[in-house]
């Protein structure tokens, strides 16, 4: 492979609008990780492509959607799981991923993540959590560890964080894995599990956010974060989601916790429908 | 049952949703309150039957957003809600501007501010349809003064949302949402469907925002293939974000323009006995009605006083208030409101005419004696 092509060239090159690169996330950052594990997630699962939507909201994650050679919908703060909800309930042939982070899908968007769960509406939901804000500097979020230290949090938080995974399996996700992305291998096929569950998945990713969020919890540089991931977690498969709180300095409990059967809101819905007006209408 | 044809007794909020079936909406996305509730009653009722789907979110941020995704997936789509929701469905009503997207937003209006009276009427938020949402953008918006012009507005609506690619807003109000009365539905054949306006270029050469000769660009749905990106960033031809002052200015100019241009296609209204009258009335929804009784009393007290009742409201009819206040001593609106419409009026009458507001600040409406009394004294 000569330089130029190394330089320039990328294997997820055909699925990228790379028209739109460089992109706008930072050295070290893990979004990058995040979306190739997702493509080559895409890719596995043998989706035909042109039936896949991406729909984001804001903040560095939601920028996603707008390098992805897809249907993808750049939407607003929080809201990326109602519009895909609608997307896929009034076209049932497309294969929903929302694609976001934990501010946008957890804060503001709290309120539709846990319904869209409860509903069992059929998407894949990548929820990439760096702990903070990352796009506006690094303030104190929902997922934010006790103590840790932000722009918003300068004398360290004083806020319980949520736990993703428990969250999803308490309000009814049929899929729920956690990885780090220092776990690629097992992402992408936790990525690719998720896209071919009917229901509501959810892969919670815990990514490195050095220029802000590490900077400021002494692990300045991505690979500082890399290397904590590594020494730090603990692969636990159908550990109990109640017990996989992430603190400051402790260990991060990674795998696949929930995978369950249970009809979407789309079956529910005709199921339904066919027994009040017939399988013929 | 599928599409109703007949003669009906029925309410405003069930016109409106028939009119939603009778335009092809089939997808519905809503919170319950007061008093739109029978519009999303009616069509989780309905929709099931024509194959459509009926969905109630946690909020109307929620509906507003699922209404927007759905119309992305191909469907057309409507909310309904009054005040409290109508403020929550602003931002997203910003997201559908900004991405272009058909969709039909329908306000049972109560009144505010705040809870206010949730099962009595008002006409507060004629504003906030305006100007509600953040940043600087036009809007279309309909205003019925009776089911049946709910069941036809409805249509109306949907048509100029795939028309001119945007939300339409239906600026309805309590007592017609809940006003029982003769509506006529008309056989399907009769009724005038605007269809999406499909791209009419390959896939891999299609941009969503390039513009056909009346400034809207055709619309790919989701799963056909386009692979589009769009964005609520300010965007370029390709729907990629470019974040410069030339880009806005493209953009946000465009997303105007196509509304202020076509406004003459848009903008609908009713007059009578404007051309020789001394004072006009000019009003619309549920006060357009008390007006009209109004002018019938001052004209059995031979007063030479005409009505101008708005249909559109958004886009303003402004040739058509200047036109009137060209010719008479005042232009006379009531609304119920502290003065909202009548600013606009103001606005184009300038010093040509007098504009008269005569407000009612909610939870009933006008005694049709105060109106004439204005018109009374106005015309003298």
């Amino acid at each position: 492979m000569s330089q130029t092509s190394l330089e320039n060239e990328h294997p997820m090159d055909a699925y990228l609008r790379t028209d739109r690169l460089p992109h706008i996330w930072c050295p070290g950052c893990g979004l990058g990780t995040v979306l190739y594990s997702l493509l080559s997630g895409l890719l596995k699962s043998e989706l035909p492509l042109d039936k896949v939507a991406v729909v984001s909201g804001i903040g560095c994650t939601g920028r996603a959607a707008g390098y992805v050679k897809l249907d993808s919908f750049h939407t607003t703060h929080g809201r990326a799981i109602p519009f895909a909800t609608g997307l896929k309930v009034a076209n049932p042939g497309l294969k929903l991923v929302v694609f976001s982070g934990d501010g946008d899908l957890i804060a503001i968007g709290g309120n539709h993540f846990i319904h869209a769960a409860r509903r069992n509406v059929d998407m894949t939901v990548i929820c990439v959590n760096n702990f903070n804000y990352g796009m506006t500097g690094g303030q104190v979020g929902p997922t934010t560890p006790l103590t840790a230290l932000t722009s918003t949090s300068p004398y360290g938080n004083s806020e319980y964080p949520f736990n993703v995974p428990y969250l999803a399996a308490a309000s009814g996700a049929v899929y729920v894995a956690r990885w780090t992305t220092m776990h690629v291998r097992s992402l992408e096929l936790s990525i690719t599990e998720a896209l071919l569950k009917r229901g509501f998945s959810l892969v919670e990713v815990i990514s490195p956010c050095p220029t802000v969020y590490g900077r400021m919890n002494r692990q300045p540089t991505g690979l500082d974060q890399m290397r904590y991931y590594r020494e730090n977690s603990i692969i636990r498969h159908n550990a109990d989601p109640r017990y996989i709180d992430i603190s400051l300095d402790g260990k991060i409990i990674v795998g696949k916790f929930i995978d369950v059967e249970r009809p979407t809101f789309s079956d529910l819905q005709e199921e339904v429908r066919q027994k009040t007006f017939g399988p013929n209408c | 049952m599928r599409h109703l044809t007949g003669e009906f007794f029925m309410n405003g909020d069930i016109a409106c949703a028939e009119g939603a079936i009778s335009a092809g909406c089939r997808f519905f996305a809503g919170y319950p309150i007061t008093p739109a509730t029978e519009v999303a009653e009616r069509m989780a009722e309905r929709l099931p039957e024509v194959g459509g789907t009926y969905i109630q979110m946690e909020d109307e941020m929620a509906s507003m957003n699922a209404v927007l995704g759905a119309s992305w997936g191909g469907v057309k789509a409507m909310t309904s809600t009054s005040g409290p929701g109508f403020s929550l469905m602003m931002e997203n009503l910003g997201l559908g501007i900004m991405l272009e997207t058909p969709c039909v937003l329908v306000n049972i209006q109560r009144a505010g501010p705040s809870t206010g009276l949730p099962t009595m009427v008002g006409q507060g938020d004629i504003m906030q349809a305006r100007w509600g949402s953040h940043g600087c953008y036009e809007i279309i918006a309909l205003s019925p003064s009776s089911p049946q012009e709910m069941y036809e507005l409805t249509i109306k609506a949907f048509n100029l949302s795939e028309k001119y690619r945007t939300p339409v807003l239906i600026m309805s109000d309590e007592v017609v949402g809940h006003m029982y009365e003769k509506v006529v539905i008309p056989p399907p054949e009769e009724i005038r469907v605007f269809p999406r306006r499909e791209p009419n270029v390959p896939p891999e050469e299609y941009l969503p925002f390039v513009p056909d000769a009346d400034l809207v660009p055709p619309m790919a749905n989701a799963g056909e293939g386009y692979l589009f990106h769009v964005t609520g960033l300010t965007h370029d031809e390709r729907g990629y974000p470019v974040m410069n002052a030339e880009a806005q200015d493209r953009l946000v100019r465009r997303l105007v323009q196509k509304i202020r241009k076509n406004s003459n296609d848009i903008i609908e209204f009713e007059e009578d006995g404007v051309d020789n009258a001394d004072v006009v009335v000019c009003s619309y929804g549920i006060s357009a009605r008390v007006s009209k009784f109004a002018v019938e009393l001052a004209r059995q007290k031979g007063i030479n006083v005409g009505m101008l009742k708005l249909i559109t409201i958004w886009p303003f009819p402004e040739q058509e208030i200047k036109k009137i206040a060209k010719r008479v001593k005042a232009i006379i609106v009531p609304e119920i409101n502290c003065g909202q419409i009548a600013l606009e009026v103001e606005r184009c009458a300038g010093q040509m005419a007098d504009t008269v507001l005569v407000p009612h600040m909610g939870g009933g409406v006008h005694r049709p004696e105060s109106i004439v009394d204005v018109i009374e004294k106005k015309a003298r």
